[in-house]
């Protein structure tokens, strides 16, 4: 499979459910992502999202509800998910082009995947850093590499778990701009975590705002906008508000429950 | 520069010390069997040479077999404690234990057991390496970023993938530290086990030369003992330097 010509998937969650130590995190959460939509998941801090990623990779085992991609359930760790994680997690002790070749080393095609991954460094603008170590590359081009590895991976749905938050403002910004430019080209699902209403905006097909504990959705935004643009994005303050709107009343609502 | 500075001030001590030691010889003409000066001990080092180096060889390959085989276990061990959290519980305090004994005591019973071979010397060099190699890989492993763990795991990796792409590369480093630690000990492990009983190796010569009160030689015996010791932890360094690259950008 090429990384530019990725098959995209639909995926489905019905009724999740999933407690932590006895506490509920997420109760009978249902949602969908229809074949190559970016979906972003926003909420608060702590609310359930990177659970909700884990449940899908398999990573961790819900107590109740069904995962479906194209209707078939998934149950186990599986092939369809591409998982990236807030911190870039590249290996110190390999080089970027091993890092980013890691689903291919784990499933015996490493030949296939350098090829693939050589050919896409300079649209990653990794160019050159083929052969460096993690420590020699800035906070950018790490996130980069580690967006380029799980874009190798032969998985349908891309699981992106604020993949920019542990990067400053312009970098971030800069970073968005890369992947809104980028998302066309993969031809993948996209499911985004985040509590950055931006970033939401900016980027996604559709949002999900999640409630704090037990995490469920309280609301749905589709956006429409095909050319978009930072000058775009700055006059979208009646969708920040609303967004605010739902999830500070959301947070407030629990605050009056509990 | 400031650096090299640095690293000299050591040596600038060391000398003064010795001259302090030898002016005190000379001065108060010490004897031998007392005290020789540095300059005896050096001159005894250069004609003591060649036997020294025979008997150091035989000490260097005691040290090795005792490094390499406490490696083999170290890592065996370190895996399996780590697989299994029930065998940790019950290993580790056991492992700390066997530090507490001395090892002059354990040294004449492997003789009684092993006779006095090449076995109980290597068996004494493995009870003094095998404990910090086999703690400090064994909590690299168990300090392993889960992250890690879970980002391998749902590429599809397995147990022995996870412990061959993340675990065990990330307990290096820690490894390396114990590997350092355990071969600074590995030469005088070999030493006194010779000391107890043996028919050559340094730790023989030691013994032959201070029942004879050569304390010269003693002293020319020691230097070669800390030389091969630095050697083995230099041996360590060089391997960290020229195959792990990674920590040298750090």
């Amino acid at each position: 499979m090429n990384l530019t010509d990725g098959t995209a998937r639909k995926l489905e969650v019905r009724g999740l459910s999933f407690a932590y130590e006895g506490r509920p995190v997420l109760e009978n959460l249902s949602l969908y992502a229809g074949q190559g939509e970016f979906v972003s998941l926003l909420g608060p801090s702590g609310c359930g999202k990177s659970t909700i990623l884990k449940l899908l990779t398999g990573i961790l085992k819900p107590d109740s509800g069904e995962i479906l991609v194209d209707s078939c359930r998934i149950s186990e760790i599986s092939g369809h998910f591409a998982y990236m994680p807030q911190n870039d997690l590249l290996f110190p002790w390999k080089t970027i082009l091993d890092n980013v070749c890691l689903y291919g080393e784990i499933h015996g095609t490493s030949e296939k995947t350098r090829k693939e991954a050589l050919a896409n460094f300079p649209l990653f603008g990794l160019g050159g850093y083929e052969n460096s170590y993690p420590s020699a590359l800035s906070g950018g081009m790490r996130q980069r590499a580690a967006f380029l590895r799980t874009a190798l991976c032969q998985a349908d749905i891309l699981l992106l778990d604020e993949p920019f938050g542990a990067l400053d403002v312009i970098t971030r910004s800069e970073m968005q701009d890369w992947l809104l430019a980028m998302r066309e080209k993969l031809n993948r699902t996209v499911l985004l975590v985040t509590h950055d209403m931006d970033e939401a905006i900016y980027l996604s097909d559709r949002i999900l705002i999640l409630n704090p504990w037990p995490s469920g959705i309280v609301d749905e935004i589709s956006i429409n906008e095909k050319k978009r643009s930072r000058d775009w994005l700055y006059r979208q303050n009646d969708l920040r508000r609303h967004i605010f709107s739902k999830i500070s009343g959301s947070a407030g609502r629990k605050e009056n429950t509990q | 520069m400031k650096q090299h500075h640095h690293d000299l001030i050591p040596v600038f001590f060391i000398l003064i010390l010795l001259l302090i030691w030898e002016g005190c010889c000379r001065i108060f003409k010490i004897p031998l069997y007392v005290l020789p000066s540095p300059v005896q001990v050096f001159k005894t080092l250069l004609s003591e040479l060649p036997t020294l180096l025979g008997h150091a060889g035989v000490t260097v390959l005691e040290a090795a077999a005792g490094i390499i085989l406490s490696l083999i276990l170290a890592l065996i061990l370190g895996i399996l404690m780590d697989c299994f959290p029930l065998l940790r519980r019950g290993i580790y305090p056991i492992l700390v234990v066997t530090q507490t004994v001395p090892m002059i005591v354990l040294a004449p019973i492997f003789i009684i057991y092993l006779g006095f071979g090449i076995t109980p010397k290597i068996l004494t060099v493995v009870l003094m390496c095998f404990f910090p190699i086999a703690v400090s890989f064994s909590d690299g492993l168990e300090q392993v970023d889960k992250e890690y763990v879970h980002l391998v795991r749902s590429y599809g990796a397995g147990m022995w993938k996870t412990y061959r792409l993340v675990k065990i590369p990330a307990a290096v480093p820690p490894l390396l530290s114990g590997l350092k630690v355990a071969a600074t000990y590995s030469i005088s492990g070999a030493v006194v086990g010779e000391w107890i009983g043996a028919q050559k190796g340094l730790g023989y010569y030691l013994l032959r030369v201070k029942n004879g009160y050569m304390l010269d030689k003693v002293f020319a015996c020691v230097l070669i003992i800390i030389f091969l010791s630095l050697c083995m932890n230099g041996l360590i360094r060089l391997y960290q330097w020229a195959a792990l690259p990674y920590l040298k950008q750090k």
